[in-house]
């Protein structure tokens, strides 16, 4: 899947970074716990987030991040959209909430990535 | 001739907007080297959590970070209040961190569990009142 495909499964709009739309995505993962997303290394995944401040941006950039989704409609200030260009990380925004954003994401055969631990 | 590169790094004290940017620039220098992206990505997260809790925890700090061919060092000092337990600050969830914290994305008892994760050999030292010293070592 690539990052415009995900913008549209979304009905999402570009904040910034079109131009790196049609890079791939391998994974996703959504959360507003910025220490959670560090947690568990991804490969090129795209972030979900309703968090909306300039760490969004440092922790997708230590996790090589593709793509970062805002969800409930939050809207990057300047400042963020400045690193993000810096760092070429396209940032998404769009209606839906983060377990409908999930949901569409996954139907479209996103994953998550991590083998999940078996609680008993 | 001697293959290792230093450099230091100030942490501002209560600047949240600016936490990172150590780790950013360690992450940036590390990719022109030329580096392993596995070992990249270990310093970059190891690193950046440091930065993070020097942010939260102790009014910002200076990190050291020296580059040799076999390994990557940050040493993290502060002079905030220290760690009392550290066994219980090891602990994955278990946080100190405010309540205003918790709603910038952090605070949620990972930080020391993700940088012990990341790096290959950890060690604190920490004086409760004085300081503490994280020293992180990820081999290449």
């Amino acid at each position: 899947m690539t990052i415009k495909e995900v913008q549209e499964a979304l009905g999402a709009r570009f904040v910034s970074g079109e131009q790196w739309a049609d890079r791939e995505v391998h994974m996703a993962c959504g959360s507003d716990m910025m220490s959670d997303v560090l947690a568990f290394v991804k490969d090129r995944a795209v972030l979900l987030t309703g968090l909306c401040n300039p760490q969004v941006i440092r922790t997708a950039e230590m996790m090589d991040v593709v793509a970062i989704v805002f969800v409930r409609s939050k809207k990057p200030d300047e400042q963020m959209i400045e690193l993000a260009e810096e760092r070429e990380i396209p940032l998404i925004c769009t209606g839906h909430r983060m377990f409908s954003a999930c949901g569409i994401l996954y139907e479209k055969g996103l994953r998550g990535g991590a083998d999940y631990e078996r609680l008993h | 001739m001697s293959d290792s590169i230093k450099m230091t790094y100030t942490v501002s004290d209560t600047d949240f907007t600016r936490a990172g940017e150590a780790s950013s620039d360690v992450k940036k220098r590390l990719r022109q080297m030329g580096c392993d992206p596995e070992v990249i990505r270990k310093v970059a997260i190891a690193m950046y959590e440091g930065e993070i809790n020097m942010v939260i925890h102790a009014n910002g700090g200076e990190i050291e970070v020296e580059i040799t061919p076999e390994d990557i060092t940050m040493v993290l000092k502060d002079k905030g209040p220290g760690i009392p337990d550290i066994e219980k600050a090891m602990q994955a969830g278990y946080s100190t961190a405010p309540e205003n914290v918790r709603a910038l994305g952090f605070g949620a008892g990972m930080g020391l569990p993700n940088m012990k994760k990341y790096s290959d050999e950890m060690n604190i030292e920490t004086t409760v009142g004085v300081g503490t010293t994280v020293t992180m070592k990820v081999h290449q």
